[in-house]
């Protein structure tokens, strides 16, 4: 049961920090949100209705019973004098509150019925992406146009989470910022495919409306239809495990053209890094990508100064695995190890990202190993391996 | 209860040979359900306690964003065992407590039917929980993927998976015993003229809780066996890549933990029947209809599981059977209302603090139930579902209902079983500390689940700092208030004004009829019942 180290120091310097905020923020934007966003698909439009509708019977027969309930405490007590009656039943009250909770249900259930159908009819989209759920990130595969790519939680706000201080100094976006956006078409019915890698994770962005859990070996189905060009957010809602709270979802939606364009943007930057496996890289550049690729891919567990989590998950600083031999090193890396929170990475990333990660991991840290990897010798590795 | 019969007789000729053995060892190898009774509600005050210190590290480490005390893995562990401890050693236990003292002197009868079974379900307890606990001191720590232990992830767990399960197979067992004895005693052992319908609502809510425990508790413990042997003996119930199914854990699950929710408030129910009667010195409004409603609701909660499950990509058809039967129960559950109101309704109220807790449980279980139908709206549900509101939701029904409702109880029946009043001035404290904080506690989670806050996150974005502040505010305090309790409870037990043996002026039943606190053993001359004893 180990605490975070310098815990409770940095807890209460952000006691007064954190009440100061408490009063302070009337002004700030998204504070004190107390509902449901509408939202911008037709979707998220009538279930923010459906919701009111909801809340508005309720409070409606809660002020009625509470208020029967509250003149009854205030009139009906012993201290006024107040004599008891004797009845003790009343076959038409209690017929009538039986009938009329049933007559107020069918009424909440014929919206909600002809909404629900409606949700579930993901026929006839324009298009179809797939995503798939990761400890601790997302993967977004866009099936017509074959562009692939994973999306992770922004660098700045890893760096956060441990820092000093209090909601002040933390990015607007903290926790709620990835590497890779989803990019979205507006105004086109998107069929959008849920599955997972590993443990059930669940894709909801409030503002499109819909929540499905992505599970191992199921693939679940929602569709969206995004009416305005924007910035949405959201977050695996499903426990996922340590890093839950560390999947956010950026969805960016953009209008057929710019859409178009970003897609072939991706496609050829894709392209580009299939040939970029083929020449050789120098120890700057391989450091540079490097460290990005620790930071999205390691450092969730490893954490960012490679001291990883004692008792739990090994570092990187000065491990023997990386800084001994390099066959055995990729083997880890590329294959994961069984039973072990250390995940295969082979299918996740190409020969450079590897190269790069594994030139970053035997140098930085400390491990001065001086090895450079070159995509060529990850290509290598892989054939040996089988992989 | 005038016809009642010479019971003071009874008490003096049985204290002579029939007093509790002195010591340690009376607690150990005890029968009497009174004793019982008591371990059962101390130890469930003990895992109060640990659970609360559980959710005070939770709400800790959510009181500002970024991590500050709590690692993620050990906040996951922290939710974890809240939700089991909580569930498994705070609520239910408590319960059985209140079940162990009550139900006898309520129905006349002399004991429990099956005493020695009784001692055996209770000290099945401890070790239960120290078996659980004790994974927190494990390498890789406690169960951290939450109480509902879904696979894959708990079967990523370290050393704990084996404890956990086997833990919860233990507190299975000791509940099905613990259920079984419950109604032996309440078919067998009434006495004469004590018919069905002129028990109490409280053995009313009992019995029928009673066979929902039977019918659930080998559910789970069937989930949890089949855990074990997905992590040890190499089968695939629930792992995909084997053939087999993670979401099938989740309908099994479920299909216990809906019964589950109904067996932590049907004696809820049943405890708030009994005091609102009293304070408002008039029958119970609707007595047969309390009894029918409670029957519904138990047999309901056996087709409205995947109400828990609605994102998990069923068909449409199910989704929308499991959203109609589910609001369904908001009938039944609504009929109680009204009748707690229409008994209050003319009645010559005093508010004293069993009372105040009643009116509480009415109010704040009421609202968890406005938020219960919310959640059984599907397409509604899809935004709520996971997030905060549920969180608020299922706290509003199992802190200010469930809970609201053991702290009533314990002070109705306190001056009873203690002999002694409790101080009033510090009871009405305590109430009025618990209501204020745990409504700043828990209604500021709904707004921050329809904002979008997911549950059991260790951190959030910074729009969500305000009400995660306000709401760790009234934690702390709640958690605090309650060792005003703990306080009034011991301080009871040591002295006091002497109780009457009609503790409250306007209590019926039979337990008022005996001396506060009971002898030893008590209705070993069965008392006869009469319709004017039962309904009056
Ligand atoms: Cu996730
Ligand atoms: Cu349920």
């Amino acid at each position: 049961m180990n605490m975070c180290p310098g815990a409770l120091r940095k807890w209460a310097l952000g006691l007064p920090l954190a009440l100061s905020l408490a009063s302070l923020s009337g002004s700030a934007s998204a504070a004190w949100e107390l509902n449901l966003p509408v939202g911008v698909t037709p979707l998220s439009t009538i279930v923010y209705d459906l919701h009111m509708l909801i809340l508005w019977i309720c409070v409606l027969i809660g002020v009625v019973v509470f208020g029967v309930m509250f003149y009854s405490i205030v009139y009906h007590r012993k201290s006024r004098g107040h004599e008891a009656a004797h009845f003790h039943h009343s076959a038409f009250a209690e017929i009538a509150w039986t009938v009329i909770p049933c007559i107020i249900l069918i009424g909440m259930a014929i919206p909600s019925t002809t909404t629900l159908i409606e949700m579930e009819d993901t026929s006839d989209p324009d298009m179809t992406l797939k995503v798939t759920g990761y400890q601790w990130k997302w993967r977004y595969d866009y099936l017509e146009d074959g562009v692939t790519f994973y999306s992770n939680l922004a660098p700045e706000s890893r760096r956060a989470i441990y820092e000093v201080g209090g909601p002040q100094e933390r990015a607007e976006k903290y926790l709620l910022e990835v590497d890779n956006p989803v990019v979205l078409p507006t105004d086109k019915k998107v069929r959008i495919l849920l599955t997972a890698d590993d443990v059930i994770h669940a894709w909801w962005v409030p503002e499109l409306g819909q929540k499905k859990d992505a599970i191992p070996g199921f693939v679940n189905e929602i569709w969206t239809r995004i009416e305005k060009p924007g910035t949405y957010r959201g977050q695996c809602a499903e426990l996922c495990g340590k890093d839950h709270g560390f999947m956010p979802i950026v969805v960016i939606a953009k209008p057929e053209e710019e859409y178009r364009a970003w897609v072939e943007e991706q496609k050829q930057a894709q392209a580009e890094a299939q040939t970029a496996a083929l020449r050789e890289w120098t120890r700057p550049e391989l450091m540079a990508k490097g460290e990005a690729v620790y930071a999205s891919a390691c450092a969730g567990c490893h954490q960012l100064d490679g001291g990883g989590v004692p008792h739990h998950i090994a570092g990187i600083a000065g491990s023997d695995v990386a800084t001994g031999d390099l066959d055995q090193h990729l083997k880890v890396v590329l294959e994961g190890r069984a039973g072990t929170t250390m995940r295969a990475f082979g299918t996740e990333l190409d020969d450079v990202e590897l190269a790069a990660l594994m030139t970053y991991q035997r140098n930085a840290f400390g491990n001065a190993t001086g090895d450079l990897v070159q995509p060529a010798t990850v290509a290598v590795a892989r054939l040996n391996l089988g992989d | 209860m005038s016809a009642v019969t010479t019971h003071h007789d009874d008490h003096a000729h049985e204290d002579h040979h029939h007093g509790p053995p002195p010591g340690l060892m009376r607690w150990v190898l005890t029968t009497n359900h009174k004793d019982i009774g008591t371990l059962y509600l101390l130890f469930a005050l003990t895992m109060l306690f640990i659970g609360g210190f559980l959710a005070m590290g939770i709400r800790a480490e959510l009181f500002q964003p970024g991590l500050q005390l709590l690692n993620p893995d050990l906040f996951n562990q922290f939710t974890a065992m809240h939700g089991l401890i909580m569930v498994f050693g705070a609520i239910m236990p408590a319960f059985v407590g209140f079940a162990n003292w009550q139900v006898p002197i309520m129905i006349g009868a002399p004991d429990m039917a099956l005493p020695r079974m009784n001692n055996w379900s209770f000290w099945i307890l401890p070790f239960a929980g120290i078996l659980l606990i004790s994974t927190f001191f494990m390498p890789g720590g406690a169960p951290a993927a939450g109480w509902t232990m879904y696979p894959p992830l708990v079967l990523q767990g370290g050393m704990n998976v084996p404890f956990l399960i086997f833990a919860v197979h233990l507190l299975g067992m000791s509940s099905i015993m613990g259920a079984i004895n419950i109604i032996v005693t309440i078919l067998n052992m009434r006495a004469p003229g004590m018919t069905l319908l002129r028990m109490p609502l409280f053995v009313w809510t009992w019995l029928i809780t009673a066979f929902l425990l039977i019918a659930a508790m080998p559910v789970l413990a069937g989930a949890v066996t089949m855990l074990l042997t997905d992590r040890f003996f190499g089968t695939s119930f629930f792992n995909a890549a084997g053939g087999g199914d993670p979401v099938m854990f989740q309908h099994i699950f479920w299909f216990f933990g809906h019964p589950e929710v109904y067996i932590m408030i049907l004696p809820a129910f049943g405890i708030v029947s009994q005091i609102l009667p009293a304070f408002c010195r008039k029958p119970l409004f609707g007595y047969e209809s309390m009894v029918y409603a409670t029957a519904s609701i138990a047999f309901l909660s056996f087709i409205v599981w995947a109400h828990h499950m609605f994102t998990v990509g069923m068909p449409l058809a199910g989704e929308l059977f499991f959203m109609y039967t589910t609001m369904l129960i908001a009938v039944p559950t609504g009929v109680k209302v009204f009748n707690w109101v229409a008994t209050m309704w003319r009645g010559s109220m005093t508010f004293e603090t069993p009372m105040l807790y009643a009116i509480a449980f009415v109010v704040l279980f009421t609202i968890g139930g406005f938020s219960g139908l919310m959640l059984a709206i599907t397409p509604a549900d899809f935004q709520y579902h996971d997030t905060y509101f549920v969180v608020a939701h299922f706290h509003y029904v199992l802190v200010t209902g469930a809970l609201f409702a053991i702290v009533g109880g314990v002070y109705f029946w306190l001056p009873k079983w203690t002999g002694h009043m409790y101080d009033e001035r510090l009871g009405k404290w305590h109430f009025w500390l618990s209501f204020i904080s745990v409504n700043v506690l828990f209604f500021p989670q709904h707004f921050l689940g329809l904002a979008g806050m997911p549950r059991r996150i260790p951190d959030y974005s910074v729009q969500f700092v305000d009400w995660n502040v306000v709401s760790s505010i009234g934690g702390f305090v709640f958690g605090l208030s309650q060792l005003l309790f703990v306080y009034i409870i011991f301080r009871t037990i040591r002295g006091g004004a002497k109780a009457p043996d009609r503790a409250w002026e306007g209590a019926r039943g039979l337990e008022w009829t005996l001396p506060s606190p009971p002898p030893y053993h008590t209705f070993v001359e069965p008392p006869k019942v009469t319709e004017a004893d039962a309904h009056s």
